[in-house]
């Protein structure tokens, strides 16, 4: 037995055994791991996994994680705004529970052996991706709305089957995560639908909004299936349950109808019902644009980066203060309990 | 001291009286204080619990999934310890 | 919008209803603005739990004496009855963690109060007074690791205890309308700062508990330039849209 250091991966195979018996076990390994996922089953942090199958899980996790923590931004543009309290409340909540959801999942993403540091690092430094909608800017109140119903909406599309996700500790952050963010796309949703029903330059406000994010909603479940470079592996691992375009589909079917009971237009010509593939076919997504703004030509992308390194660095301070008291604290226990003990002895011995 | 990392903790939520702590998630505090009040803050926001506890993930001793066999399979061929294993005459009740 | 009769009983009490709620809302304002820039994010979810707490009795507290919308987006800057102390900005994490002791240690002790008389706060008091400890307690546990951690973080956090040491004698201005023993709170906040300070190995500030002309100043509606600011950013949605409903 051994003791787990924060999801520190297992090392197999002991020194001095021939080339030929470690190929034979990592093999055996290899099989007992294929057959725990064709089962359904989950696998866990110390389970033996392939390599290539937790560098995925690492970087899609961290990616999300990411996603999390610099999506507060756009909407904590808006707290200091809100137009009611009870807006200033839902939309406090929400932006509280988007740090809560990042923190639930780089706590997955270390159950890999992969620390939070590490991870924040590569953020910071560029190495890794967050979700490019946040690159967009929120530039009336509408758009809180919009991120509520839209993207919160496609996220939901996308993160359900992850529920379901062959990872034991991701799959059980996304059931977390799952049950919060409906809060979040029902309060999007309500905000858009007052703003529709309200006066007409706020029906404008909210028209606006949903010309703006629709597409880049769609861009969320992210390239063509036919030029996903991550799709079929992370789907053999069921880690991904379903294709981007299947995902895409999926969310249109759910916000077309959604969109008519808002007295809302969506911002698509081509968008119409098709009766034999029982589908909204809908028009051609403006891929350049999306790659552009994955490059870092985003309206936001160098703010939001610029944003969140500023306030790791300035929250530095706070937390070298943290752990030097502890640190202090520490020590001061340790004397404090060993003079206990001693005294205890003379007690005994007494 | 230039140390800005603080270490990892698992937290167990009892969820309500009567129910035993389960695990709920992990986080990073500098101190088994600020650990509950931040698990306090992260993982009961919705009243999900009425008490926590707080363990320092690299405190934890767990059993290796190389040991699975020898650990757990023993207890596989020992029916005898599960009710079901007894056949009592129909219309018995009470038992 | 709840239209109250009016006699000076009530208007006492929306005068005291206004600088209690006014003193939540503002604060509550002021930590939301943290979102997404915390130190920590562990930080980020406790900060919005306090800002919530608060918000929560700003708009129960408003609610008592008319509409809370009109109440917190359609007064002007000196019709704001909260004190001086809750309006500072934010600062490093230390004046936010200065600004929350001194304010929790006195809300903790004040709704203590109210919750066990019989006036029109009881309720909300015996309430809030529960939040209020766990702000105090937050404040406290971040003061002792701020003051007693390193160089750097008691240097920043003695500054912080200085600065805001002049806004924190407005607190015990008696207001009317609020019942509770003014003088004692003081003094029961006094230890209660001194016991922790000493604690984060910091030191009671020295100077003056009030500015020159700061006593009760923010109770009749004079308050800091950076209060102006705050405000026209809060209120300038609600008031492009004049009528609408949100």
């Amino acid at each position: 037995m051994t003791a787990v250091t924060a999801g520190t991966a297992e090392t197999t195979g002991a020194p001095g055994v021939s080339d030929a018996a470690v190929a034979a076990e990592q093999a055996a390994y290899e099989a007992v791991f294929d057959a725990a996922v064709a089962a359904d089953e989950r696998i866990e942090p110390r389970d033996w996994m392939p390599e290539a199958y937790r560098a995925s899980l690492v970087r899609q996790i961290a990616q999300h994680a990411h996603s999390e923590i610099i999506g507060m931004q756009p909407e904590a543009n808006w707290i200091t705004r809100a137009p009611s309290l009870r807006r200033k409340a839902i939309l406090m909540a929400k932006v509280q529970d988007e740090a809560g959801h990042g923190l639930y999942l780089y706590s997955a993403a270390e159950t890999l052996g992969t620390s939070r540091d590490e991870l924040l690092d590569k953020l910071h430094s560029g190495r890794q991706k967050y979700s490019s909608i946040f690159n967009y800017p929120t530039l009336t109140w509408a758009d809180v709305g919009a991120i509520g119903w839209l993207v919160d909406g496609a996220a939901i599309t996308n993160q359900v089957p992850l529920c379901r996700c062959s990872y034991g500790p991701y799959a059980r952050a996304m059931v977390r995560v799952c049950k919060e963010e409906s809060f979040h796309q029902r309060q999007g949703y309500e905000a858009l639908l007052a703003l529709s029903r309200g006066t007409e330059a706020q029906h404008a406000m909210a028209q606006d909004a949903v010309d703006r994010w629709w597409w880049p909603s769609l861009m969320m479940f992210g390239p063509p299936d036919d030029e996903s470079t991550h799709t079929a592996q992370a789907m053999a691992w069921k880690i991904k349950r379903h294709s981007n375009d299947e995902l895409r589909q999926r969310f249109v079917d759910i916000a077309v109808p959604q969109a008519e009971a808002l007295g809302l237009t969506l911002p698509d010509p081509d968008l119409r019902w098709n009766e034999e593939r029982g589908h909204y076919d809908f028009g051609a997504i403006d891929w350049a644009e999306f790659w552009d703004v994955l490059k870092g030509n985003g309206p936001c992308n160098e703010e939001r980066l610029s944003r969140r390194r500023q306030a790791h660095e300035d929250g530095a301070w706070v937390r070298e203060a943290a752990a030097a008291h502890a640190e202090k604290h520490r020590v001061d226990k340790h004397h404090a309990e060993q003079h206990q003990h001693t005294g205890k002895h003379g007690e005994a011995q007494a | 001291m230039t140390s800005d990392s603080w270490p990892l903790w698992e937290v167990f939520v009892r969820s309500r009286r009567g129910l035993s702590h389960t695990h709920a998630g992990s986080l990073h505090a500098p101190d088994a204080e600020m650990a509950l009040r931040n698990a306090r803050d992260l993982y009961t926001r919705r009243s999900e619990g009425v008490s926590i506890w707080v363990v320092p993930s690299a405190e934890i001793t767990a059993s290796s999934p190389d040991e699975k066999d020898p650990f757990f399979e023993p207890a596989a061929d020992k029916p005898y310890r599960h009710p079901t294993f007894y056949e009592i005459p129909e219309g018995v009740k009470h038992l | 919008m709840s239209t109250t009769p009016v006699t000076s009983g009530a208007a006492v009490i929306t005068g005291a209803a206004l600088a209690l709620g006014d003193d939540a809302l503002v604060l509550s304002h002021r930590l939301g603005e943290w979102a997404g820039s915390a130190p920590v994010l562990e930080e980020e979810v406790a900060l919005a739990n306090i800002a919530l707490d608060l918000l929560g009795q700003a708009r129960i507290l408003l609610s008592l004496v008319g509409d809370e919308d009109e109440l917190a987006y359609l007064r002007e800057e000196r019709s704001f009855r909260n004190a001086q102390l809750v309006e500072q900005p934010n600062g490093d994490f230390a004046h936010t963690i200065a600004r929350q002791l001194y304010f929790s240690t006195y809300q903790r002790l004040l709704y203590g109060q109210l919750a066990s008389g019989d006036g029109p706060f009881a309720g909300l008091a015996a309430k809030a007074v529960k939040e209020v400890a766990y702000h105090q307690d937050h404040a406290e546990h971040w003061a002792l690791r701020l003051g007693d951690g390193t160089d750097e973080s008691h240097r920043r956090m003695q500054r912080a205890c200085d600065a805001l040491w002049r806004y924190t004698g407005e607190l015990f201005q008696p207001v009317e309308g609020v019942d509770v023993d003014h003088a004692a709170m003081e003094s029961a906040w006094l230890a209660s700062v001194t016991d922790v300070l000493g604690r984060a190995t910091l030191t009671v500030p020295e100077g003056p508990r009030t500015g020159a002309w700061a006593a009760g100043a923010g109770r009749q509606g004079l308050h800091t330039e950076p209060f102006g600011r705050m405000i026209a950013e809060m209120q300038h949605l609600h008031r492009s849209h004049p009528g609408a409903t949100w």
